[in-house]
């Protein structure tokens, strides 16, 4: 598939951005900036990236508590995600979510969920209100290995099935549920086996690769835009970092070996892209160093923008709460 | 005027509102060939993509039908109140918490038509009437009509509404029939009832019964009763629980310095119990003699007539209620 440069590029700049957000999240997060869950995206930076790459803004995400990367792939503002984490009126939700919960409407993103398989039925219907008026934009959800056992999940496969609905299921299989193996709890050796149960693809892609998620996500873009109904893809992936940020200071049994996290480090998602692209000659390596730093920077003003955002003020406790407000009881 | 039968009524907004925005649509089980009887006829003037028949997946569909909302379709989702356990997640952790959660960015336009089918031998899990849950989580509106014209006028308005609405609709009414005004009488040129607004449906001076629901009817028959006994009782329906109106309800209490509250639902935080609270909280120096609750027992619906008839409010224990308020 020829994709062009400028997508690659974007590419390589928006898993940049998600890693060197997630490290300074777990930076500030340690020195007790902020408090509250934090899931890190890191090791994981191509699904997101080469799956929202195949996307436009008017197409729909929705994710799951592991939730900065979907949005920052989407193209989400890492300031806003970051003032969010903080609980400042700058934030995305206004500090009302914080991380489990950024969304962001001006661009498709219908808000990451807490509860897991819980937003699959949601972005169902934002594929059912584009077959009910013949529109032409796509709906994508993502949830973990862990989340595929959810009957939410099946059930909306099946809709989407029998619907034919513009829908792409989407998989991040990390290997892991916290401390639980993928292995363990589904019954098929593939996530993706599960696609034939609802009669659609099932593709199980490389997802440390971020142009093998792009090429896989395209095709199932182009089947729903064609009225050709719903893909799933499982992108084959690994989480570097504890399950959740503060988790790794609880005591508790061991789960994985270091030489596990070793080989998956080893096939580092961001150096397989710089590789192909150097090696395309798209960038240098000197390029896509500029790239990394560049989002450093980026983030540090990000981190800075959260710092110096107020804290709402009490009185938006009842802001919010409806579209025709009523009372406070 | 004409007389409408209650069910009758729900098809006439469901149709009337489909007919004026395209982007409402109705999904549910069985409806296209309409098996509770509300979706008559839809199917053959609004096709199939506006008349949905869904799986047996309340927890898919309903889900569906709120991310649509977010994206600019009004969902009317038909399903039975005992049914709605199934989808629990959905109603709770999406509709009602997503545009807080979101800080305002999502807007949920989505109607839950949710049939309460008790008192004629369904047994435990097709009987529920659980509106009080559901008043226990912020984020979802609450309607609970009483009558044809209510029906109608509260499904127009919940369809037009902008955030999650839940209807409860009384399966004990259906076949009720009553006055529902023509839109060319009304000065607003169509039915559509706002809500927030109880309605006073007699007026009284000795006591005030709140109603909820199909316990109306039997508050009304109670103040029959009553009245033949010299008894003047006013009867109120909030129509909508949330909003709540309780400056009706209080104003009435300051006239009649009685309360009885009848509501179908489990006695134990009732709505009746909510409603009990804001009277004794704001409405204490008005109160002659205790409030008075008559919901239904704290047990699960038996399936034999001979015990299920003595669960729910009934016009006489409404009416006993009544009088113990007045003994003291
Ligand atoms: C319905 C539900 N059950 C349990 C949890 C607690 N929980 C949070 S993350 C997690 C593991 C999720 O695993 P997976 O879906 O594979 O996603 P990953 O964390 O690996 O990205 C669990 C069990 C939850 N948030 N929601
Ligand atoms: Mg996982």
């Amino acid at each position: 598939m020829d994709i062009d440069q400028d997508t690659l590029l974007l590419m390589l700049r928006r898993m940049w951005m998600i890693r060197n957000f997630e490290l300074k999240v777990m930076e500030v997060h340690e020195a007790g900036e902020f408090t509250g869950a934090a899931h890190p995206y890191i090791g994981e930076e191509a699904v997101a990236v080469g799956a929202c790459a195949a996307l436009e803004d008017t197409d729909y995400i929705a994710g799951n508590h592991r939730s900065h990367g979907h949005p920052i792939a989407k193209g989400g503002r890492v300031d806003k995600a970051m003032a969010e984490l903080y609980g400042r009126v700058d934030g995305y939700c206004k500090g009302k979510g914080g991380s489990m919960h950024l969304a962001d409407y001006s661009i498709g993103i219908l808000g990451e969920s807490g509860i897991l398989g819980s937003s699959v039925p949601v972005a169902v219907g934002a594929a059912l209100a584009a077959h009910i008026r013949g529109e032409n934009f796509v709906s994508l959800a993502f949830f973990g290995d862990g989340a595929s056992n959810q009957g939410a999940l099946h059930e909306s496969m099946n809709l989407a099935s029998v619907w034919n609905l513009p829908m792409i299921f989407l998989c991040e299989n990390n290997q892991y549920a916290v401390t639980t193996s993928y292995a363990e709890t589904v019954a098929v050796e593939h996530v993706s086996d599960r696609a034939s149960a609802y009669n659609m693809p099932g593709l199980l892609v490389d997802g440390q690769d971020a142009i093998a998620m792009y090429e896989a996500t395209s095709e199932a873009v182009n089947r729903a835009r064609a009225g050709e109904g719903p893909t799933l893809i499982e992108g084959l992936t690994y989480r570097y970092e504890e399950h959740s940020l503060g988790l790794g200071r609880v005591r508790r049994g061991e789960y994985r070996t270091q030489e596990e996290i070793d080989s998956w480090r080893k096939r580092d998602p961001l150096d397989i892209l710089e590789k192909a692209l150097i090696s395309q000659g798209i960038a240098t390596r000197e390029e896509c160093d500029a790239i990394n730093a560049e989002t450093v920077e980026e983030v540090e003003k990000a981190t800075d923008f959260a710092r110096n955002s107020p804290f709402p003020e009490p009185e938006a406790l009842f802001e919010d709460m409806w579209a025709n407000p009523i009372p406070q009881p | 005027m004409a007389q409408t039968v209650f069910i009758e009524a729900i098809n006439q907004a469901i149709a009337e509102e489909m007919r004026r925005d395209e982007n409402v649509y109705i999904m549910g089980e069985d409806i296209r060939r309409a098996v509770y009887g509300a979706t008559a006829d839809l199917l053959g003037e609004f096709g199939d993509k506006r008349v949905l028949d869904t799986p047996l997946s309340e927890n898919g569909f309903f889900g569906a039908a709120i991310g649509s909302s977010l994206v600019g379709m009004r969902p009317i989702v038909e399903t039975l109140t005992s049914f709605m356990w199934v989808g629990m997640d959905q109603l709770i952790s999406q509709a009602a918490k997503m545009r807080y959660m979101f800080g305002g960015q999502a807007t949920l336009p989505v109607v839950f038509r949710a049939t309460m089918f008790y008192g004629g031998g369904s047994a435990a899990h097709h009987s529920d009437r659980s509106y009080p849950m559901f008043m226990n989580m912020p984020g979802i509106k609450i309607v609970v009509p009483s009558n044809p014209a209510d029906m109608k006028g509260l499904l127009k308005a919940a369809v037009r509404d902008d955030d999650p609405v839940i209807i409860f609709e009384d399966g004990t009414l259906f076949g009720m029939r009553g006055e529902v005004p023509d839109d060319a009488d009304l000065p607003q040129g169509e039915l559509v009832v706002p809500f927030g607004e109880a309605k006073i449906v007699r007026e009284g001076t000795d006591c005030t019964i709140v109603g909820i629901a199909g316990a109306v009817n039997h508050a009304v028959v109670a103040a029959n009763t009553l009245a033949a006994e010299g008894v003047s009782v006013e009867v109120i329906d909030p129509r909508t629980l949330v909003p709540f109106d309780k400056q009706t309800v209080l104003d009435s209490v300051e006239k009649t310095g009685r309360l009885v509250i009848a509501d179908p639902a489990h006695k134990v935080c009732s709505a009746a119990s909510e409603i009990a609270s804001i009277v004794a909280e704001e409405g204490f120096w008005s109160l002659q003699a205790p409030i008075q609750k008559v919901a239904s027992e704290q047990v699960h619906i038996p399936y034999t007539p001979a015990l299920e008839k003595l669960v729910y409010p009934t016009a006489d224990k409404i009416a006993a209620a009544v009088r113990r308020t007045l003994e003291s």
